[in-house]
């Protein structure tokens, strides 16, 4: 039930110190308000840096050859190798944790450009070998045509997926380049799509201008001997990653007379253990968000109890006739709790909107992904940070008013009611 | 009835004890008009705190309308005070954000009575003292004895047992001071208890029975002569 005289002495004790009301209210506004802010910002930069990594498989790694650095078997250290494509079976079976294993040829060799020409145009891209699992490594969007599937390995077809932006600049604006053919190190291949990255910034840019043709198909028109440059390997759901990639490492090593402590024979990058580190450091700030949050916000309830003593002092007097008339303690405790909650979430709330309204003006102006390269995307707060925000407020606040609670009541009635200020 | 036995109470301030009442023998019987007297320091006011269970006391017995009252906690304290107990003082005691009929209003708030109707019995008490149409004002737009006059209907909201005052006229001019010793008359032939400390003689005089209190005990009491013509 709405109790009209508490309210209106909440009110009137508030408002009797208008300006003193304010600096206290302040302090629990800026750490509510900090807080929101720097949450916001926290959650940008991770959809930032996610965004970034598109849908690339997380729970993923790749290996690839190096020279060996140890003799083993009869063959000197300084040894040069290749992973074959008879190599991806062999870790299939061996190791049960490997959700997709996919190989990767680049045509060319690492970084190399290969030209293709399209009618008067030409241009110079890196080409890869793929097999149909690429696409569930670091998918890609198909903006025309098709993925490279199977049957183009099993028939080594010549058929290419061009990147959005070598579909650019090859194709007239429009064109419908599906179908079309373009001439690759002098050999026709069919264009079967075009492909748009997820990533975005460098990454993007760099995907899109990457063509893609059969694995098989490369083996021949580069002349290898079933050579693989990297697998790309994702784990299942609930495999360690890292205990994939050892093993994964020791069926090559069993398979191409390498060393079994030879690390230096295999490169691998472990996505898995990266995405688990970069996890870690989102943690990492939010935790720290939350603890310099929570104790800005401290520092703020503080301050109201602060004050709330000296209102506690000033009204001695009044306290004391309201006890002698027949106030119990619990009543007089009650209403300081209350006025305390009252002042600190009123001003918690101000600073949340305000923090809110800061941090989705600053959403509106950023939040184009498109953008690429920004520092911070969609920042956001999350509906349960902002309750558990508002519980915590709660809380504060009624600590703030206990100490100032208990000093009121401990106070003997005659004593209060004999006291001039 | 009050009764009193053999009251003791004492101060402690560090290592030193002041014993204040020193076996206080006392009965003050329903419908009395009484008043405390002595020099300040004889316990007089400590004497009236523990009447009021504002405070407690060391030994003996306190009785109040058969009940003892005794090591309460505060908060059955409060509910006695509030019940059988109507306090004046001498600066009033309003509440100064709330307007007369508010104040007067005040007990009935802690025994829960909703907002309109101890509104509405406040004001018949203030119609009684004649400021019906001061009910709206703020205890600063009052002048004293107008002050006084709604404390006074604010102790008598509760209809309580006895009325305790704390030098009630202390803080006004004589003829003020008369005026209210009116009213607490008036109060008291309603059946009332009241009890009146006053270091005042013409104040005491005008009360039915006066206990003097001289280093801690009662020295003398007596009934004043009744000669004097009321103003």
């Amino acid at each position: 039930m709405f109790d009209y005289d508490k309210w209106q002495e909440i009110l009137h004790t508030l408002r009797k110190n208008k300006l003193r009301t304010l600096l206290t209210a302040f302090g629990v506004f800026w750490g509510v308000f900090m807080l929101v802010i720097m949450l916001g910002a926290g959650k940008g930069l991770q959809n930032a840096i996610y965004s970034g990594m598109g849908d690339f498989a997380t729970n993923s790694m790749f290996v690839w050859a190096q020279p060996t650095t140890m003799p083993y078997d009869g063959f000197p250290r300084n040894r040069y190798y290749s992973f074959k494509i008879e190599d991806m079976e062999a870790i299939k079976n061996a190791v049960s944790a490997i959700d997709v294993i996919t190989p990767t040829v680049n045509g060319g060799g690492w970084r190399q450009t290969t030209n293709v020409v399209y009618q008067m145009q030409k241009g110079a891209y890196e080409v890869k070998g793929i097999m149909s699992g690429e696409n569930k490594i670091d998918p890609v969007d198909i903006y025309k045509g098709r993925y490279i599937n199977e049957i183009d390995n099993l028939h080594t077809r010549k058929v290419i997926l061009i990147g959005y932006r070598v579909y650019e600049e090859l194709f007239a604006k429009g064109e419908d380049p599906v179908n079309k053919y373009v001439k690759l190190n002098g050999i026709y291949f069919k264009v079967i799509g075009v492909f748009k990255s997820r990533h975005t910034g460098g990454w993007g840019e760099q995907q899109n201008s990457l063509m893609f043709i059969p694995f098989t198909t490369t083996q021949q028109i580069y002349n290898y001997p079933n050579n693989v440059d990297h697998f790309s390997i994702v784990g299942k759901p609930d495999a360690d990653i890292s205990q994939v990639e050892s093993s994964v490492k020791a069926v090559l090593a069993r398979r191409h007379g390498i060393h079994p402590d030879d690390k230096g024979a295999f490169g691998s990058n472990n996505v898995g253990e990266r995405f688990k580190k970069m996890n870690g450091l989102f943690l990492g700030i939010r935790g720290l968000v939350w603890f310099v949050g929570v104790f800005t916000l401290l520092a703020g309830v503080i301050g109201v109890s602060n004050i709330m003593l000296i209102i506690i002092r000033e009204r001695t007097q009044e306290i004391g006739i309201k006890r002698a008339v027949g106030a119990k303690p619990v009543k007089i405790i009650s209403m300081i709790i209350s006025e305390s909650v009252f002042l600190t979430s009123i001003a918690g709330l101000l600073g949340m909107a305000t923090g809110i309204y800061l941090v989705s003006l600053a959403d509106k102006l950023i939040g184009n992904p498109e953008a690429g390269n920004a520092v911070i995307l969609n920042p956001e707060i999350d509906i349960r940070v902002a309750i558990t925000a508002v519980a915590v407020l709660v809380v504060f606040g009624m600590l703030a008013g206990i100490i100032p609670a208990r000093r009121a009541v401990s106070i003997k009635p005659i004593e209060a009611i004999h006291d001039q200020n | 009835m009050i009764a009193l036995n053999n009251l003791h109470k004492s101060y402690f301030n560090g290592s030193n004890q002041l014993h204040v009442l020193k076996g206080i023998d006392l009965e003050i019987q329903d419908g009395e008009l009484v008043s405390i007297m002595g020099s300040s320091g004889s316990g007089k006011s400590t004497l009236l705190n523990i009447l009021g269970i504002l405070d407690n006391y060391d030994e003996g017995n306190y009785y109040l309308a058969d009940k003892l009252i005794k090591d309460l906690n505060e908060t059955k304290a409060a509910w006695y005070r509030n019940q059988m107990i109507g306090f004046v003082f001498q600066s009033f005691n309003l509440i100064s954000f709330k307007n007369a009929v508010e104040n007067v209003a005040l007990p009935l708030y802690y025994q829960g009575v909703p907002r309109k109707k101890r509104n509405r019995i406040a004001l018949e008490f203030l119609d009684e003292m004649g400021l019906k149409d001061w009910a709206d004002h703020l205890p600063n737009e009052l002048s004293g004895g107008q002050k006084q006059r709604v404390a006074i209907a604010r102790s008598l909201i509760t209809n309580p047992n006895v009325i305790l005052a704390d030098e009630p006229t202390g803080a006004l001019d004589s003829q003020t001071s008369y005026e209210v010793m009116d009213i607490f008359k008036k109060v008291n032939e309603k059946g009332i208890t009241v009890i009146i400390v006053t270091h005042e003689k013409d104040i005491s005089e005008r009360t039915d029975r006066i206990i003097h209190l001289a280093d801690g005990l009662i020295d003398k009491e007596y009934r004043p002569k009744k000669t004097m013509d009321y103003v």
